[in-house]
């Protein structure tokens, strides 16, 4: 029987540093097995009361779930990790918002008296396990995706500038903020407490910082990269489809690059949730409450316009309003995505990713959510705010949100 | 694909024979001739199979008692056609309740097609005459095929154009034989009808013999040659090892590549839904990452569904059908004797008259081509040379045949050169004046039964017919824009033409290799007074603040190739506004009193503008000064017209289109205007762009598939009466529609 429901307190979390996606990214070495282990080690050496028996599942969320992330990875690193074995583990999917997911059904289940300790997170070695590589009837069966409309994001997102009106130099100028913000925060020190470098088998250091931020990111050094998906729209005949259910548009302006989508990177998150009991019983200090967690639908062709109904969800459900929010993280999957959302809440770009976010630091798809999810939490604390937000737009129309409350001074 | 060669004669009788025959000779080869007793060509009909079915039977049992014996199979036809396909008239009765037997029925056909190729010897295919859809499936179902390399001679599987699938195993091998990629880009989707050559180089075929006489041999040659080689007997996908070209959809090439196969499909369609090809795409897509009996299976249930649906039936309807009744002289009188044209005079040697001369000369006709001097005459002939150089580029012609061609048209100044002329056809500016001046001009140089044509695309036959001496012999022949690739001329009778000059026109179109509709004449017969229609619908929904982006893709989306703003810059708007006071005149002049379409008033904005269209540089599009291509909508658009509020379904703006232009169809039919639905379907497809997946704007109102599913003339009722609720009176049915909705009869029959 449920023990009675109570609050889902987040007691810790942890990331690795974020490596280029690719052959010649510094965690391209890394088999996605041994990013979780390595946090999954960290986590009771900086927990020294963390009694490992008391965890009763290990959440991951991942995006393609396939080859050396297959086989639920979660019990396996669990295994590989040297936890009891009576610790297990589950792999779960909501693409990009699997990490948040993650966390969010240990929240569900912490919170609603089933279980007292959770940990949740999630992996993406995107340079060896290249997204799409678990195929799928979405974009691989015709009929399915006649049925649906398919689109790759890339179509989306620029469908999203198009609508809105978002020019070119709009989304380069809001990337290269991104970057700013993002070398300015781990030049003060802001992501140290919670990033663990990647060691390998010897203890010596693979990678201990975030690979893809360039501080010197402007305008006109975006200017010269070309659009990635004009090719994909037109001469692959998705600009069509798009425009079959938004009409009224002549055309698609495609205006998103490299530059100003999210980055392919390799990386993994953890994030410890429990309740109070566990935490008191452990000697564990909690960090912040969860308050409320929301998934949504959206339109499927435009895609990525879920975060909004799912913060506003959310926010019903803690029973607050956008100005009880503090600061907010919105994955940036892409430049439009994001200054849609905050264009859809009405929000002050300054209480916006503070700390940069995925165009600079990039996007391990399964493990994301956890990520930014931490970041806001280390920054609440650290301008001893109170509440924030987190989303992120996710494939195939939907949302995911979750809001937490600082506990503590 | 033939529907029309299976009335068995001598129904009844006890004799039962063969469509199959079976011989085993001396030298160990087993031929099956396909020969069908009860029609002069060879169908999927019951007794194929049955016949088929125990001659493979045979064939087993032979082998059995004999495993030395049998050295190969030859399957060969004794008509003069290969094999003609799928009983498309049977198919045409189907509905969804009859979808277990049809699908039994296709796989029963399968099963045998299967057990033929799987026989541990080699099977050759020796290809005689056409072989199209379902006759040419059994062909593939050989290891090797044979085709006669005639030029007259067609193979390839159409059904998609019927919206149907190969279904007799047709995606499930071709797609194991060339790959997915290729199998659908170029095979498949497109139905695409080929030449023996074409064959050969697709891979459809695998041997060409230049003459009937060597066909046999040359197939028993194949198997001799293959005696012992135990591979050659199975199919490629049947042997050990075996990989898909291109590979399977789990294979990382094509895993990254299939998503763009959808999405390609529907910008080739501008967004159109065309079920057929849907199925295809999903069919061979499916079928590939399976065995060849489960892939087998999966095709059979989707052409199960399409079998069963109505828009298969639409389809057949015009495209197999109509074309055919057309074809075979249906809408000419019957009693007048087939006249050959050996020399044709045209008058005007502008766009449309040196099209024309280009179409009779290709035809071989002798084409004098006039113009008032003779640089503007040699102007025309350019044109001919143009078509043909493109042509020889793209190697479909050839230097000899292009002197051939030119050396026929005969550029002049002189009316005296028209003499001995067996038919005018005068190309001149739409002025009636004008008209009746070179008439007149021509008179002295006719010959006492020459045949006198107007290339008119609005003025009334029977009006024109008034300055000429013959009326009787005066005829309209409606030819489209550009002409050398419209397939359609309308032919307009007068009031006074006579049946004889009817069918001499008929002939003629025939004789140029172009499709003939024959309508009564009215201001602006039938096409231009139908394609009018819409393109006002088009102009009053820009008027109430539509988007135009919305506007062009409602068109292209229900299946029409252009947007109706695209139209209308093509046609002209001062010419719209032109025929619109002609008819107010007109209207007017009969005591008919005028009531403005709600489109006016976004013509006269455009030309107040300064946008009259293409021509002009500017109309509802931009165009490129330099290369006069398209650039995209005019953005003045949105100030000239305030844009709404609240914007319409798409489903609306579409439905506006399409009901419009069929409605004014039925009023054509209940004026008498055109008389049979076969010309409605085939002149509103090829003439004016009807969406073909309707089978024509006769067919969209009898054949009507509601957004509910309901199919028919009610459903067509229900949903034009929502119409006129919301948008105006000019959608409401005319009550003989109504009427003819109770009693289920024909188009044809509202005529007065």
């Amino acid at each position: 029987m449920a023990t009675q429901s109570g609050d889902a307190l987040i007691y810790d979390h942890l990331r690795t540093p974020r490596g280029r996606g690719k052959a010649n990214g510094s965690l391209h070495e890394v088999k996605p097995i041994d990013l979780v282990v390595g946090l999954l080690d960290e986590l009771p050496r900086r927990n020294p009361t963390l009694d490992r028996k008391l965890i009763e599942d290990v959440v991951l969320g991942v995006v393609s779930p396939v080859g050396e992330q297959g086989a639920d990875i979660a019990r396996t690193a669990a295994l590989a990790a040297g936890y009891p074995d009576t610790v297990a583990g589950v792999q779960l999917n909501r693409f990009c918002g699997s990490g948040l997911e993650a966390v969010n059904q240990a929240a569900a289940r912490v919170g609603g008296g089933w279980e007292d300790l959770i940990v949740a997170g999630g992996v993406e070695s995107m340079s060896r396990v290249p997204i799409g590589s678990d195929g799928g009837a979405w974009a691989q069966d015709p009929a399915t995706a006649l049925a649906v409309d398919f689109v790759p994001q890339g179509i989306s997102a620029d469908l999203i500038a198009t609508l809105e009106g978002f020019s070119r130099e709009r989304l380069d100028q809001y990337a290269a903020e991104s970057h700013q913000r993002a070398a300015a925060a781990w030049d003060a020190g802001y992501f140290d407490a919670s990033v663990v470098p990647v060691k390998d088998l010897n203890g010596l250091t693979i990678l201990d910082r975030d690979e893809t931020i360039r501080p010197g990111t402007s305008v006109e050094s975006l200017a010269g990269l070309k659009p990635s998906f004009a090719a994909m729209g037109d001469q692959a005949g998705f600009d069509e489809v798009a425009l079959e259910k938004y009409h009224w548009l002549e055309r698609i302006e495609h205006v998103h690059h490299a530059g100003n989508s999210s980055g392919i990177v390799d990386g993994a998150a953890l994030m410890l949730v429990g309740n109070r009991e566990a935490g008191q019983r452990l000697g564990l200090t909690p960090r912040a409450r969860i308050l409320a967690t929301a998934v949504s639908g959206a339109e499927p062709t435009i895609m990525l316009t879920g975060p909004a109904p799912a913060a506003r969800k959310a926010l019903a459900k803690a029973g607050l309003e956008v100005g009880d929010i503090d600061l907010f993280e919105i994955n940036e999957a892409f430049a439009a995505v994001a200054l849609r959302f905050i264009r859809d809440l009405d929000l002050d770009e300054d209480r916006v990713n503070v700390n940069g976010g995925a165009i600079a630091m990039g996007h391990p798809l399964g493990a994301t959510g956890a990520m930014i999810l931490g970041i806001l939490l280390d920054e609440l604390e650290r301008r001893g705010l109170r509440r924030g937000l987190a989303t992120l737009c996710i494939g195939g129309g939907m949302g995911v949100a979750t809001i937490i409350e600082r506990i503590g001074e | 694909m033939s529907g029309d060669h299976n009335e068995r004669v001598g129904e009844g009788s006890q004799e039962v024979e063969e469509a199959v025959r079976y011989h085993l000779d001396d030298d160990g080869i087993v031929t099956l001739t396909l020969d069908d007793p009860t029609s002069s060509a060879n169908t999927m009909t019951d007794r194929y199979q049955a016949s088929m079915e125990a001659a493979v039977a045979r064939l087993y049992a032979d082998h059995e008692a004999a495993p030395d014996t049998i050295v190969g199979v030859v399957v060969a036809s004794a008509k003069r056609t290969f094999f003609a396909g799928g009983n498309l008239k049977e198919m045409t009765l189907a509905g969804p309740d009859q979808a277990g037997e049809i699908f039994a029925q296709v796989e029963r056909i399968k099963a045998t097609l299967r057990r033929l190729e799987t026989f541990p010897r080699p099977v050759v295919a020796a290809i005689n005459g056409a072989a199209l859809g379902g006759g040419f499936e059994i062909a593939l179902a050989c290891q090797h095929r044979v085709l006669v390399a005639d030029p007259r001679v067609q193979v390839g599987l159409p059904e998609s154009t019927l919206g149907l699938l190969p279904g007799g195993g047709g995606v499930t091998r071709v797609t194991r034989m060339l790959g997915l990629s290729t199998a659908l880009m170029e095979v498949l989707l497109p139905g695409t009808r080929m030449r023996p050559e074409q064959a050969l180089a697709a891979g459809l075929v695998d041997e060409l013999v230049g003459s009937l006489d060597e066909l046999i041999p040359a197939a028993r040659a194949w198997l001799f040659a293959h005696r012992d080689d135990a591979e050659a007997a199975q199919q490629p996908w049947d042997r050990p090892g075996y990989r898909m070209p291109g590979g399977t959809p789990s294979s990382k090439a094509l895993a990254a590549a299939l998503p763009a196969f959808p999405a390609l499909l529907r910008k080739q369609s501008k967004g159109a839904v065309y079920p057929a090809q849907r199925a295809i795409l999903a069919v061979a897509v499916e079928g590939a990452a399976t065995d060849f009996e489960t892939a087998s299976r999966i095709e059979s249930r989707h052409l199960t569904k399409l079998i069963c649906g109505q828009g298969s039936k639409n389809m057949i309807q015009a495209f197999f059908t109509d074309l055919q009744a057309i074809g075979s002289g249906a809408l000419r009188p019957a009693d007048q004797p087939r006249r050959q044209a050996q020399r044709v005079g045209i008058l005007g040697a502008g766009m449309m008259g040196a099209g024309i001369a280009y179409s009779c000369a290709r035809a071989g006709m002798e084409v004098v081509l006039k113009d008032v001097n003779l640089a503007a005459a040699e102007r025309g002939c350019d044109y001919s040379a143009k078509v043909l150089d493109k042509a020889i580029a793209r190697g479909s012609s050839t230097q000899e045949s292009k002197a051939e061609h030119l050396a026929r048209i005969h550029p002049t100044a002189e009316m005296a050169d028209l003499a001995g002329c067996d038919l005018i056809i005068e190309a001149v500016f739409e002025d009636p004046a004008l008209k009746a001046q070179v008439y007149a001009e021509v008179a002295p140089y006719l010959d006492a039964d020459t045949l006198l044509c107007s290339n008119t695309s609005t003025l009334p036959i029977t009006e024109l017919a008034e300055t000429v001496a013959r009326p009787e012999e005066f005829i309209g022949l409606h030819f489209f824009s550009p002409v050398d690739k419209m397939p359609l001329v309308e032919i307009i009778v007068g009031r006074r033409t006579s049946p004889a000059a009817l069918a001499r026109a008929y002939d003629v179109v025939q004789q140029i290799k172009k499709t003939p509709i024959v309508v009564n004449d009215s201001r602006g017969f039938y096409t231009s007074r139908v394609i009018g229609t819409r393109v006002n619908e088009g102009m009053a929904i820009l008027a109430e603040g539509m988007a135009p982006a919305s506007l062009e893709r409602a068109a292209t989306q229900a299946g029409y190739p252009v947007g109706t703003l695209q139209l209308a810059d093509e046609l002209n708007l001062e010419l719209l506004a032109k025929i619109g006071r002609a008819n107010r005149t007109a209207g007017e002049t009969a005591g008919v009193a005028w009531v403005e379409h709600p489109g006016e008033r976004v013509v006269s904005a455009m030309l107040e503008a300064g946008r009259p269209g293409r021509l002009g540089g500017a109309g509802f599009y931009d165009y490129d000064e330099a290369t006069s291509r398209r650039v995209g909508l005019w953005p003045g658009l949105g100030e000239l017209f305030d844009r709404a509020q609240v914007q319409l379904p798409l489903a609306d703006m579409a439905d506006r289109l399409l009901f419009i232009e069929a409605l004014e169809t039925v009023k054509c039919f209940a004026e008498g205007v055109i008389t049979s639905t076969a010309a409605a379907n085939i002149g509103s497809i090829m003439g004016i762009g009807f969406p073909p997946m309707t089978g024509g704007a006769a067919q969209f109102v009898t054949g009507y598939i509601g957004a509910d599913g309901s199919v028919g003339i009610e459903a067509f009722l229900r949903r034009a009466d929502e119409l006129a609720a919301a948008y105006g009176e000019r959608f409401a049915p005319p009550p003989a529609l109504r009427a003819l909705g109770e009693s289920g009869a024909s188009l044809e029959s509202l005529v007065p």
